[in-house]
């Protein structure tokens, strides 16, 4: 019964998580960057748990060119879903270290990676509707050409650098995963080791 | 004929020992590292704005220093068809005066706000000669926001200077005139029982620094030349150079040159405030125009106001003395200590530098020379602080670097001498090309002068740039004066005439107005979204409420127009992004064309003499599909019932889409 409890230390990083992710809910998760040579200083979009920050509305102005449609935060219902999602796994850490017990601390990780790849697939849906979705009566049709920015890194789109890279709440959710996933291996090794 | 001989002679014997030595040419006076030093690599910035005046073209030139790039030139006191000033509907009135609508003006010199006798990149003075007028622009926008007319004045040149913490900037007549209350309809030979120099001080609101003319002062009928406020110990004072003590009324170049002394006269500005607070003074009953550009509604208006208080000599008997400067001074110019006052006999062999601490206790001592129409005259030697000797022929103007130095323009002898203003000895002296006017060094007339360059303003240009023919390009040249001698580095051309400059660091002013933000444009006509667009007649005047945003305008036809409507275009210009204005321009416009800001509504009027399609575009690139920003008016004859409709982005065009039904009022 004692090996299924949690050591202090798991306890108190669980903790750490759980606040970490209450951070993230006050920050963008993710970024989208764009340069160009007539926008040497750049055009910056943010995505929060809860909303769509930065310079979408000129992004929106530029992509009517190449009949991108135009970003509204009103159209999606992640963020309607984030804060809660967010919300909840930081719930899920307290009541973990709470609990103390070692098969909590499994059944957060496992959601916790579920709901991570869940937001990636999901980003990156997103990005590819946009980015393959075009009005057909557009300015500017490039035959073959696709404008969808990358999920993580660099991509040239026509005259466009396209970054895409996470934010302050992306940074945390990506450390919540690692730490969860490092403190269920250290949890899982400790009864054997006591064994030896 | 021989006593004619003899006299060039002895100029050209007197001109070589003045200026010390034969002047050196121009391929002498540039340093090897010249090119190095003013060269500002591509993508990197000027350390300096330079604020030239334009003259006669009434705008105010915008250069980067050390390079000399011209960067912009902000319309003030003349219509700019570049832009639409003083075109649009809603800058007209910017230029309306006592005398109507005055598109144009002889723009001498600039002033950029100060505190603490330093600037401050807040805001920037300038005067109109020919019908006076003071402007301010302010330089988060670099546009002109307030133009205030000046009475009971002619030739207003002793202008804009500024009080050290920009409580006043001055306008002091060039040409006596009499009252704008009295009958100006006198014989000339009147002149000296009717014509009066005014002096007027414009108050300056701390935090808007919108300008009210706070009282003036009904001076002697002398010409005023050139000015500037004291600072620290001086700062309650103004200083004001003046000409013509002979009060000659014809042949002036000859029958004003005759008293071997003029004056500068000092002005107590804080006394004559209290004066005015206390009640004294007249009210002279007269008229002048006060426009103001509000920067929320886009839009100037132009308000007449009908009097002023002036204070009398006798008003000021305690607050207002003559100093005795040799013949015609011009530059009036007050070292960054506000001790010496250094005063261009632009005649004289020399140059006079007076004490304030001396005029104060000469004042005090009571140590006069006499009167000069009622205004105490204080002995010149009780005032002085000494003579700069052998300076060069025809001293004009004098700024300074903060290290003790002066440096002074010498018109005649074409070049520009540095010295010492402690001990008053000459320490340099380089040419200019040619016949220097005035001379600038960033801060240089303030109380914290950055002493790195001097650009000096000539008023000759021979040989300097391709000809073009008879009428040649104005000309810039600029110093670094870091070290002991000074180093010619540039040339550069100007516009107009440029008088005097003001420059000041970039950093200063790095938190500009990029774009105007929609949602605070309080234009009456704003169109704040392309569904909002709209056309509405009113009788014969046809409201156009459109828009402009990369590459379309809305509405881009428009039928039903008649010959003799008066047709507005309000155009807002909905982008909100830096550097993307629209233009907009209709085929057969008398004014001129719009260039319209993101953010920003203007009004162009349009009335159609012949029926007919008119086309309307953008005239600034803008996108790629720039060129495709375009548009229809169609006009009917006078009387025709042609309905007004038009058409709002209607997507896969047809001569058959889809129109709107324009509003009748
Ligand atoms: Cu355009």
């Amino acid at each position: 019964m004692k090996n299924n409890s949690l050591k202090k230390i798991t306890r108190i990083a669980l903790v750490f998580c759980g606040c970490a992710l209450v951070v993230s809910l006050f920050v963008p998760l993710w970024s989208i960057y764009l340069t160009a040579p007539q926008y040497p200083e750049g055009l910056a979009m943010y995505l929060w748990p809860n909303k769509i920050t930065g310079e979408y509305e000129i992004i929106n102005g530029l992509n009517h060119y190449i009949g991108m449609k135009t970003i509204h935060p009103d159209d999606f219902w992640e963020f309607k879903v984030l804060p809660y999602a967010l919300g909840f796994f930081a719930f899920l850490c307290f009541l973990t270290a709470f609990l103390n017990r070692k098969i909590w601390l499994y059944l957060t990780l496992v959601l916790f990676l579920i709901f991570g790849v869940a937001f990636m697939v999901d980003f990156w849906l997103w990005e590819y509707d946009y980015g393959h979705n075009l009005d057909p009566t557009a300015p500017i049709i490039v035959p073959g050409m696709s404008y969808q920015p990358p999920l993580i890194g660099f991509k040239q789109l026509l005259n466009f650098g396209a970054y895409s890279y996470p934010n302050i709440g992306g940074g945390i959710m990506f450390g919540v995963a690692l730490i969860l996933a490092i403190l269920a291996f250290i949890e899982y090794r400790k009864p054997k080791q006591s064994e030896l | 004929m021989k006593s004619l001989k003899f006299f060039g002679l002895g100029s050209v014997m007197a001109l070589l020992l003045l200026s010390g030595c034969k002047p050196k040419g121009t391929e002498t006076a540039v340093t090897g590292d010249a090119a190095e030093r003013v060269y500002v690599a591509p993508g990197k910035y000027d350390e300096f704005y330079n604020f030239v005046s334009g003259g006669f073209n009434g705008q105010v030139n915008v250069y980067g220093l050390p390079s000399g790039r011209l960067l912009k030139v902000l319309p003030v006191f003349s219509v700019n068809p570049e832009n639409g000033y003083g075109y649009s509907e809603e800058t007209k009135p910017m230029l309306q005066t006592s005398h109507g609508f005055i598109p144009w003006d002889d723009q001498h010199h600039l002033s950029l706000s100060q505190t603490n006798g330093e600037v401050d990149g807040r805001w920037l003075f300038a005067n109109a000669n020919n019908t006076p007028r003071v402007a301010r622009l302010d330089l988060k926008t670099f546009k002109t926001v307030e133009i205030l007319e000046i009475p009971n004045s002619a030739g207003n040149h002793s202008s804009p200077f500024l009080t050290e913490n920009t409580e006043y900037v001055v306008a002091g007549t060039r040409f006596a005139v009499p009252m704008d209350d009295e009958n100006g309809d006198v014989p000339i030979e009147s002149f000296k029982s009717n014509f009066k120099g005014v002096l007027s001080f414009i108050g300056i609101d701390k935090q808007s620094g919108d300008m009210d003319l706070s009282f003036q002062i009904e001076a002697p009928g002398i010409n005023f030349d050139l000015s500037h406020a004291g600072k620290k110990k001086s700062g309650d004072w103004f200083f004001f150079s003046c000409y013509n003590s002979e009060k000659a009324n014809t042949l002036l170049e000859v029958n004003a040159s005759q008293n071997d002394k003029d004056f500068i006269m000092a002005v107590n500005w804080k006394k004559a405030a209290e004066l005015v607070k206390a009640g004294k003074g007249r009210k002279v009953v007269t008229e002048y125009a006060h426009n103001k550009f509000d920067e929320s509604t886009h839009t100037a208006t132009s308000t007449m106001k009908k009097e002023v208080i002036v204070l009398s000599v006798e008003d000021m008997k305690d607050a207002m003395f003559m100093i005795p400067c040799p013949k015609s001074p011009h530059g009036c110019d007050i070292d960054p200590t506000g001790e010496y006052i250094v005063g261009s006999g632009k005649l004289a062999a020399l140059i006079p530098v007076f004490s304030f601490d001396k005029m104060i206790k000469a004042i005090a001592d009571k140590n006069f020379a006499g009167e000069f129409d009622g205004v105490k005259v204080i002995k010149y030697e009780a005032a002085l602080h000494g003579e700069v000797q052998k300076p060069g022929l025809g001293p004009l103007h004098t700024e300074f670097d903060g290290k003790g130095n002066a440096y002074t323009s010498m018109f005649v002898s074409s070049e520009v001498v540095k010295w010492n203003i402690k001990d008053l000895k000459v320490l340099d002296r380089q040419p200019t090309f040619y016949s220097v006017g005035h001379l600038m060094i960033p801060g240089g007339d303030s109380a914290k002068p950055f002493g790195k360059y001097l650009v000096a303003y000539n008023k000759i240009t021979k040989d300097r740039y391709l000809p073009t023919g008879p009428e040649l390009a104005q000309s810039a040249q600029l110093y670094d004066i870091s070290g002991d001698k000074m180093k010619l580095l540039l040339d550069y051309p100007t516009f107009g005439e440029p008088h005097y400059a003001q420059a000041l660091p970039a950093e200063m002013l790095k938190d500009q107005v990029k774009f105007f933000r929609i949602e605070d444009n309080k234009h009456p006509y704003a169109t704040k979204g392309e569904a909002e667009s709209k056309v509405v007649r009113e009788g014969n005047k046809v409201h156009v409420y459109m828009t402009s945003i990369r590459s379309h305008f809305a509405p881009d036809n428009i039928e039903g127009i008649r010959v003799g409507d008066e047709v507005l275009f309000h155009v807002t210009n909905l982008e909100q992004d830096w550097d993307i204005p629209h233009g907009f321009a209709i085929k057969g416009a008398e004014n001129a064309e719009l260039l319209i800001m993101p953010g920003e509504t203007c009004t162009l009027k349009w009335i159609p003499k012949k029926p007919g399609m008119y086309p309307m575009y953008c005239t600034d690139f803008c996108s790629a599909l720039h060129q495709e920003m375009q548009g229809y008016v169609r006009v009917s004859p006078a009387g025709s019932n042609t309905p007004l409709i038009y058409s709002l982005n209607n997507k896969k065009d047809n001569a058959q889409s889809p129109v709107k039904a324009g509003e009748t009022k």
